[in-house]
């Protein structure tokens, strides 16, 4: 009797966090996760084109990587989305939420854009120093406030590096009308598209890498995920920004200044932040406007959270991501499906995967059951 | 090894993915090998290969104008779908490159943009791309820009819009005949999207429209700052006939909205691109409609024909790309239903015919002033000869700046 009561009261279904989940159960459970949405988009896009799912998802893998032009641009936004992940791990493991990437990133370009335009005279070299240093100022102009307040006063984080997104959407708008290319256009066009002042080239070690490539950015990127990866585990100060994390208190049992801890990482998240705004303007896009930073800086969280800061990890997911968003941008070209059909593809994918990472996490346990049952 | 776990359950996905996609044979990717090699010899019907690259979809009027046409081309040269590739929502960044590469390597023989700010980004693509023809709307940089295979085209929609303008000015005679205004009071009000040449131009013949047949109308322009912002657009309409007592609203926008406030506060409504009388079957007089058929067809034609096609191309009426969608019978009486359609049937046979010009020196003036001979268009042009303002003469996109008198602008944006 006394049993049979204690069931009742026990929810249908409760969470119990698993400590260590043996490695093929949790493949298990994410590919399934995938499986299950890559089988209910098949179902959703068979409704939609009429066509099975296999040619649908073909068509995907062809745009994303039917061609070495293809190839190259989704490298280029896995780079881009990476980095900006990257820009994100030393704030996020001392357990300052970030949230602001995007609008560092796009005070970054707009920095970039206005060197570009002022500066299309300088010589090259002086020209490209001054681009990637106004970048990293404009990042972290933009990551100051939030990080001194945040170090002062403890103000809540979260809600003013967001805000700080608004100012530069705001700024950004207001520069695309301020150099627009003909009056009452709003958009400012592309950069110095004659002499290409500014520009990265893309024909960088033609001979290996191809007629048309992103190579520099690439290799930049990676650079920076190499640099950021030791940093966080090798240096003092990595070891400091975990310690923070973990406790301040601890932190300050320790001897450490957390103050100074704070400002410091949050500085050094929001240049990088910053510079990918260079890398963006300078790399690929050649103009600033509203829509330059692409949700990258939100997109990233998502990237740096599932992967749990592991750089490896990290680009893994960054090219899934960017692979599911090219492909998916074919489908509505070939198809005839808007824009919006390749978001709700991305979007169920995320979905899954995401709520994959609960039953990663956590064993569901049903009512009645033991709770060693597996 | 939680790392290696993810690292490798990521790489299974790939590998999933890869696998069940490689397995079964489609069509799709082949296309990007089959057509290579375009040259400027002529192109068969069933090679060629048609891209577009829009900055909306079919649900925003602007682009589904642009869509009709791709229809109409379509038909014309009975070509399938497969030869047929839109691309749908690209910015105006450099998304409309890499949509524009491609394109080409899909083996597009033809690529056409339809918004103002793809410009650089296909001069960008016609660069790289020197086989392929590339077509853009709304643009100014092709003549200049030193590329053979970069073409600018537009339509001369300020002849749709004088139409619509004698089309609203027969109201306007009406209301003053019934006594329902006085001669003064025929206001009418314009919604504009931004202080563009473009705009401007349009509004300068609608006006010259009106003028033609209701010589006491004058005219006041709102700017919306925004292409299509279907709320921003019915306010403006609403306080041009709350405030500004105009009597009927005319729109250089892309949405419904002005309709929507003209029926709810009885004024009348002359649209653009479609017919407004789903949204206000009372207060809608007619739109100002274009076809770009004409232009695909002509394009596509060169293409298929082996011949050059022109840096700049912008026509009317002559080439069936200008039009006014039916007139709205209820809006008018019976007698002055016929009248104006008879009076219609005159002007766009003569614009057809070429023997008018919507900007006829003579028929109005600016700051006080005639236009003349010396007048210079944005790129030092001289626009003005034989009595008469040539739009698009000298390179497809619309130049004219000037404000014609009895227009007055309420606001400015930039």
């Amino acid at each position: 009797m006394n049993e049979k009561q204690a069931v009742k009261k026990e929810p249908f279904l409760r969470l119990s966090r698993r400590d260590d989940l043996p490695f093929l159960k949790s493949c298990g459970i994410r590919l399934i996760a995938v499986l299950l949405a890559l089988v209910l988009c098949g179902i959703l896009l068979f409704f939609l084109t009429k066509e099975n799912a296999f040619s649908v998802y073909r068509t995907m893998l062809y745009g994303a990587l039917g061609s070495s032009r293809k190839i190259w641009v989704t490298v280029r936004e896995t780079m881009f989305l990476l980095g900006v992940a990257v820009a994100l791990t030393p704030a996020f493991k001392m357990k300052f939420w970030n949230i602001g990437a995007e609008g560092q990133m796009l005070a970054g370009a707009i920095a970039t854009s206005a060197v570009m335009i002022y500066g299309a005279n300088l010589p090259a070299p002086v020209l490209m120093i001054c681009m990637i240093g106004a970048s990293i100022l404009a990042g972290l102009v933009w990551g100051f406030g939030p990080a001194v307040c945040k170090a002062k006063w403890n103000t809540n984080e979260t809600l003013f590096t967001l805000m700080m997104n608004y100012i530069a959407i705001q700024f950004a708008s207001f520069f695309s009308v301020f150099w627009e290319a003909v009056k009452g256009s709003g958009t400012i066009g592309v950069i110095n598209k004659r002499s290409k002042a500014g520009w990265l080239p893309t024909d960088f070690l033609s001979g290996i890498f191809g007629r048309y490539n992103f190579a520099i950015i690439t290799l930049i990127v990676l650079a920076l995920l190499i640099f950021v990866h030791v940093y966080m585990k090798y240096s003092k100060q990595g070891f400091e920004i975990s310690v923070v994390g973990e406790s301040t208190n601890t932190a300050r049992y320790a001897g450490m200044k957390v103050k100074k801890v704070i400002v410091r990482t949050m500085l050094l998240s929001s240049a990088l932040a910053g510079l990918m705004g260079f890398l963006i303007v300078s790399g690929s896009s050649h103009t600033v406007s509203t829509t330059t930073g692409g949700s990258r800086g939100f997109t990233a969280i998502i990237v740096a959270w599932l992967a749990n800061f592991n750089p490896v990890v990290m680009l893994i997911i960054s090219f899934f991501l960017c692979v599911l968003g090219q492909g998916a941008s074919q489908i509505a070209t070939d198809y005839n499906l808007n824009e919006s059909a390749s978001d709700v593809v991305c979007g169920i994918v995320l979905f899954f995967i995401l709520a994959c990472e609960l039953f990663a996490r956590y064993r569901v346990i049903v009512r009645g059951r033991k709770e060693d049952a597996e | 090894m939680k790392k290696w776990m993810s690292i490798l359950v990521t790489v299974v996905m790939l590998c999933g993915l890869l696998a069940g996609c490689g397995s079964s044979d489609g069509k799709k990717s082949d296309t990007a090998a089959t057509t290579e090699g375009n040259t400027a010899e002529a192109v068969a019907d069933s090679d060629i290969k048609v891209g577009f690259i829009f900055i909306g979809d079919e649900n925003d009027g602007y682009t589904y104008a642009f869509y009709k046409g791709v229809q109409e081309m379509q038909k014309e040269y009975g070509l399938t779908d497969d030869q047929i590739s839109i691309k749908w929502n690209v910015g105006e960044n450099e998304d409309c490159y890499e949509a524009a590469c491609d394109l080409a390597d899909e083996g597009c023989n033809i690529i056409f943009a339809n918004s103002f700010g793809h410009e650089d980004y296909m001069m960008q693509a016609a660069e790289q791309y020197p086989d392929v023809e590339f077509c853009h709307a709304t643009g100014n940089q092709a003549a200049e820009s030193g590329l053979d295979n970069m073409h600018n085209y537009y339509v001369a929609v300020e002849e749709s819009r004088y139409v619509s303008g004698v089309v609203a000015g027969y109201k306007l005679n009406e209301m003053i005949a019934d006594g329902t205004i006085t001669e003064d009071e025929a206001v009418i009000g314009y919604v504009g999207a931004y202080a563009y040449a473009q705009v401007i131009s349009g509004y300068d013949a609608f006006y010259l429209g009106v003028k033609s047949v209701c010589p006491s109308a004058t005219m006041k322009v709102k700017y919306t700052g925004s292409w299509g912002d279907q709320s921003a657009e019915y306010d403006v309409a609403k306080a041009l006939i709350e405030e500004e007592n105009c009597v009927i609203i005319s729109q250089h926008s892309n949405t419904t909205g002005p309709a929507s406030a003209c029926e709810e506060l009885g004024a009348y409504v002359v649209g653009y691109n479609i017919s407004m009388t789903d949204t206000a079957p009372n207060a809608a007089l007619t739109s100002a409609s274009l076809d770009w058929g004409p232009y695909m067809s002509y394009a596509v034609g060169c293409v298929l024909n082996g011949e050059s096609i022109d840096a700049d191309w912008c026509k009317g009426y002559p080439d069936g790309a200008c039009m006014i969608t039916d007139i709205n019978k209820n809006a008018f009486s019976e007698e002055t239903y016929s009248e104006l359609t008879t009076k219609v049937d005159e002007v766009e046979k003569a614009l057809t015919d070429d023997t008018m010009e919507v900007f006829d020196t003579s028929t109005f003036t600016v700051d006080g002033k005639q236009l003349d001979e010396s007048y210079e268009d944005s790129k030092g042009n001289k626009p003005i000869w034989d009595g008469a303002y040539h739009e698009s003469y000298f390179f497809s996109a619309p130049d004219v700046t000037f404000i014609v008198d009895g227009i007055t602008e309420l606001n400015q944006v930039v």
